[in-house]
């Protein structure tokens, strides 16, 4: 090393601490009131106050954690809690494609940004490219966590005040899931895998209801895995 | 109910594969970049495992307390619509339906 690494002068950082918080304004917008739902969530379906900023804490995945509520409540066992983590979250392995981690030098921080790149952060960033120091970042995927950890106690502390149970209320995870599918299929390419995917979960759930879920992802899994083949031999020589 | 033992390995379990999807990628970017299966995965999965969720979702909704059914379908119905007339706005989209399963929910 040749250079000694400056962090730079304090109002030019201050500067970028404001930008970064900026740009997480208007995600921060839509995380917020989740967060709350899911605060609401967790106390409504008897689990200790304290699952819903630990959760944020060790996933740091929205609909994964509003899964996870009520997968806790059956006690849903760890290969099944495993295999859903990680086809819910297979999504993140993509992100490192065109996130621009190469600007964090301390590793600390490094680690952080990694460990905080959410589905905002990274859409945030491949949105508007080019403009990106450290501390923007970094600012950004913290202020992040403090809304999405904060929702989450701002309904914990809801859910306390609030007079009775309100039924129904965990079908706000079956809507968020509805529209992240609408979102996803906006073009009839993406039809094959949603009919494969429904084939999956109802054969799933013919055959083992109580464990549909797992089943119905792995079949799922399967079923592509089986397309995968097929469309490789009938293009063999397209490689 | 689950006792903290679980809660704290579940936490652990859903830590781990969480930072690990996060992290790995970044050690093996070029690899990665230039599978096929991965790539060809990338386009195919994020679809039917979303639309596994809501159905498993819908399931849980519809099934509980001995039959929902008729509400949780009018409710995915206005998410839907909602999600597609407000220009896919999933706050929206998503209060709307809810509302809307908890209010006949209570009628019926």
């Amino acid at each position: 090393m040749h250079t000694t690494p400056s962090p730079g002068p304090p109002v030019h950082r201050r500067a970028e601490v404001a930008a970064g918080v900026r740009a997480s304004l208007s995600a921060g917008l839509g995380m917020f009131p989740l967060g709350v739902a899911y605060g609401l969530l967790v106390i409504q379906a008897g689990l200790p106050w304290w699952v819903a900023p630990a959760l944020s804490i060790a996933a740091f995945a929205g609909s994964l954690e509003l899964l996870l509520v009520g997968m806790m409540v059956a006690v849903t066992p760890l290969a099944a809690v495993a295999l859903t983590t990680f086809l819910v979250n297979f999504r993140h392995v993509f992100y490192a494609f065109s996130f621009p981690l190469q600007l964090v030098r301390h590793p600390l921080a490094r680690t952080y940004s990694v460990y905080a790149l959410i589905d905002e952060a990274y859409a945030v960033t491949v949105g508007s490219p080019g403009r990106w120091t450290s501390w923007r970042l970094l600012s950004m995927q913290i202020a992040f966590q403090m809304y999405w950890v904060g929702g989450g106690l701002a309904g914990v502390v809801l859910a306390a005040r609030l007079p009775a149970h309100i039924e129904g209320l965990e079908f706000a995870l079956c809507a968020l899931f509805v529209t992240l599918t609408l979102d996803a299929c906006r073009t009839t390419a993406q039809l094959p895998s949603l009919l494969l995917a429904g084939l999956s979960f109802a054969a799933a759930l013919a055959i083992a209801p109580d464990s549909a879920l797992f089943l119905g992802l792995l079949a799922f899994l399967g079923a592509l895995t089986v397309r995968y083949l097929l469309a490789r031999r009938r293009e063999p020589a397209d490689a | 109910m689950p006792d903290t033992w679980y809660i704290l390995a579940v936490l652990g379990t859903v830590f781990t594969i969480t930072l690990a999807l996060r992290a790995v990628p970044f050690a093996v970017l070029r690899p990665l970049r230039e599978s096929r299966l991965v790539t060809t995965m990338a386009g195919w999965l994020p679809a039917g495992i979303l639309g596994i969720l809501a159905l498993s979702t819908f399931h849980g909704s519809a099934g509980q307390g001995g039959g929902h059914l008729i509400q949780a379908v009018v409710a995915v119905a206005v998410t839907a619509a909602a999600h597609l007339l407000s220009r896919r706005r999933t706050l929206v989209s998503v209060a709307a339906g809810t509302v809307t399963f908890v209010a006949l929910s209570a009628l019926g």
